[in-house]
């Protein structure tokens, strides 16, 4: 694996970081038979805290993969993963829950928010699935992401834009140190897509937040401490600039 | 709470649909209980209120109206006395009359003859008791008619003509028909077809050779248990408990079995109805639930939150069903036999959200098998 020139916290791969994500020889095969394919081929990544990674590739390359895996919600057939010092092949099927809950936010396509929920609201069960403290106030992390003034808004009265932001704000809730992007900017025009990565990173730079975002978006790429390109199931640096 | 309060406010459209279903289901829950009370109540209630451990038919009486079909003498009556356990027994008659008021309106009236003094004599809400040959005590619903103290109802064809003294302490109906306490001589004159026109008189009672009656009403001691089969045997009968006498009124069985058939069926609709909701409900949030799981909300708040939903949609509605069900049934008209009773209201009301809550339980446990993974990729 090379190391990247760019990077704003160092990551060894010999010792285990106490915080941020941490993937050791990772294989994980999808399918059966004629349709078996290798999503991960011996996938080894560390991501610190506080660094913004972006992995680029194409479709079917393993990178929703590589996100399931870190974000406990798929076990690679074999290799480990670390997240925040916990090997997640420790943890049963329910304590995988609790501890998604607590450690890793996700920031998914389109946002992904709960149609019913104002955007205040979408924060505060966030809060209440994790036992949160009761006093939570979700504005303050609404500003962070200057989304205060659409408190009281459902997502079917945000733009593209603005549900991303809440999404990410939703992320943060339970101050997690990990954080999983996938294809933030998809349906996004490129205006929108600069503000939502620029918070991305202003966030992970911010609050130490280890971050890996999967996208198709090269206009974006220029906000992040480093970007790595996936192609079919290997993990490497980048080609050069088509 | 917190997310299902929320989307019932959120899809208020679509709940408010659901819950409509569910209110209508109640009220009409509410008007078969009311109708089968009351036609139980317009059946046998003048059974009901006897104080009668059994009734003993003529042995092989068909049960289908077996108190006008049966046919028993002396001879039984004097076995059922010597039966342990019987505290009084006495022979009753039962009939059907057409009869006419003085002021021409027609009624019809069940007759049931039975000895003066005895246990089976009503307790009555007003007027004296039986005693003279003419004097009948009359179901207090009788007044309805026009009815009152010191009518004289003409019986048609015979022409005899029987006095109102009293009336019954609250409803005594059998099949239908409001009852006529007569005395049991005079129902035995009427029976026999020996009857003349105008006032039973006493040279015609004694006169009568008629000794048989429909039935032995029996009481027994309290506390002792009644040996049903020894008296059968013993006086050559077909006995039956007061309630399954019940049976033995005309059309009670068809009614009742009716009316419990479209309940079973309404329970099966309210439980299939809500949980085809839910399923189609819950197959519409499946992406949404697959982003609370992949953000970490464990199965068994999930379950919870949608069970919650289902109870508040459940008992919210049918308490909206079952009030307007009341409404209802307090405005039916006087010609529909209407009783409105807490404790099969109760049932009901009780079986509609319980019901209903399984219903929802079967659709909302999808829940549990949709897969955090879909959060991740493109919107479907």
């Amino acid at each position: 694996m090379t190391n990247p020139t760019f990077q704003a916290a160092s990551a060894s791969l010999a010792a285990l970081p106490a915080t941020g994500l941490s993937i050791r020889h990772a294989v994980m095969e999808l399918g059966d038979g004629d349709t078996r394919v290798t999503a991960l081929d011996d996938v080894s990544l560390d991501v610190a805290s506080g660094e913004f990674l972006a992995i680029v590739g194409p479709s079917g390359s393993g990178k929703s993969s590589l996100l399931a895996v870190a974000g406990a919600l798929a076990s690679p057939d074999s290799g480990t993963v670390t997240v925040n010092g916990q090997d997640l092949s420790q943890l049963s099927q329910g304590k995988r829950a609790a501890f998604r809950l607590s450690n890793i936010g996700f920031v998914f396509q389109s946002g992904n928010l709960i149609p019913a929920l104002t955007t205040a609201d979408q924060l505060r069960l966030v809060n209440r699935l994790a036992g949160g403290p009761k006093t939570f106030d979700p504005v303050a992390l609404l500003e962070s992401v200057g989304m205060a003034h659409r408190a009281a808004n459902r997502p079917g009265q945000l733009s593209g834009g603005e549900r991303q932001r809440v999404g990410i704000a939703r992320a943060l809730v339970t101050g997690a140190k990990l954080l999983l992007v996938d294809e933030p900017t998809a349906s996004l025009d490129r205006a929108r897509s600069r503000e939502v990565v620029e918070h991305l990173a202003r966030q992970s730079h911010e609050h130490g937040v280890a971050t890996v975002m999967v996208t198709h978006d090269h206009d974006v790429l220029g906000y992040c401490d480093r970007v790595l390109e996936m192609v079919d199931g290997r993990l490497g640096a980048p080609a050069p600039v088509r | 709470m917190f997310l299902a309060l929320r989307e019932l406010i959120f899809a208020r459209g679509r709940f408010s649909l659901m819950g409509g279903v569910i209110a209508l289901i109640a009220v009409l829950m509410v008007m078969l209980s009311g109708l089968s009370s009351g036609l139980v109540n317009d059946g046998v209630s003048g059974l009901k209120s006897m104080p009668v451990t059994a009734f003993a038919f003529d042995q092989g009486t068909k049960t289908d109206n077996a108190f006008s079909r049966s046919v028993i003498d002396d001879q039984q009556l004097i076995a059922w006395r010597g039966v342990e356990g019987v505290a009084a027994a006495e022979k009753m008659g039962v009939g059907m009359a057409n009869a006419t008021t003085e002021s021409g309106k027609q009624v019809d009236l069940t007759l049931f003859g039975v000895e003066p003094g005895s246990f089976l004599e009503p307790s009555r809400s007003a007027g004296t008791g039986l005693g003279s040959s003419d004097g009948i005590v009359v179901s207090s619903t009788a007044k309805a008619e026009g009815i009152e103290l010191g009518t004289v109802v003409t019986l048609d064809r015979i022409g005899t003509k029987l006095k109102v003294v009293g009336f019954t302490d609250g409803q005594a109906t059998f099949g239908h028909v409001d009852v006529a306490y007569l005395p049991l001589k005079t129902w035995q004159l009427i029976t026999s077809g020996q009857a003349a026109a105008g006032t039973p008189t006493a040279a015609q009672l004694s006169a009568v050779d008629f000794h048989t009656a429909s039935v032995v009403a029996v009481q027994a001691k309290s506390g002792a248990k009644l040996d049903l089969a020894a008296g059968d045997t013993a006086a050559g009968t077909s006995s039956k408990s007061l309630s399954a006498a019940f049976n033995a009124s005309p059309g009670y069985e068809a009614e009742t079995m009716t009316l419990s058939m479209i309940q079973v069926f309404l329970y099966a609709i309210c439980a299939l109805v809500v949980g085809a909701f839910f399923t189609v409900w819950t197959i519409q949030r499946k992406h949404e639930i697959s982003v609370l799981r992949a953000i970490g909300a464990s199965t068994g708040y999930l379950l919870r939150d949608g069970l919650a939903q289902a109870a508040i949609l459940l008992v919210g509605f049918t308490a909206l069903g079952v009030a307007a069900g009341l409404g209802l049934g307090a405005a039916m008209p006087e010609a529909m036999p209407f009783a409105l009773e807490a404790a099969p209201i109760a049932t009901a009301t009780g079986l509609t959200i319980g019901l209903g809550l399984i219903g929802a339980a079967v659709a909302v446990v999808r829940i549990s098998r949709i897969d955090p993974l879909n959060a991740l990729g493109g919107q479907r």
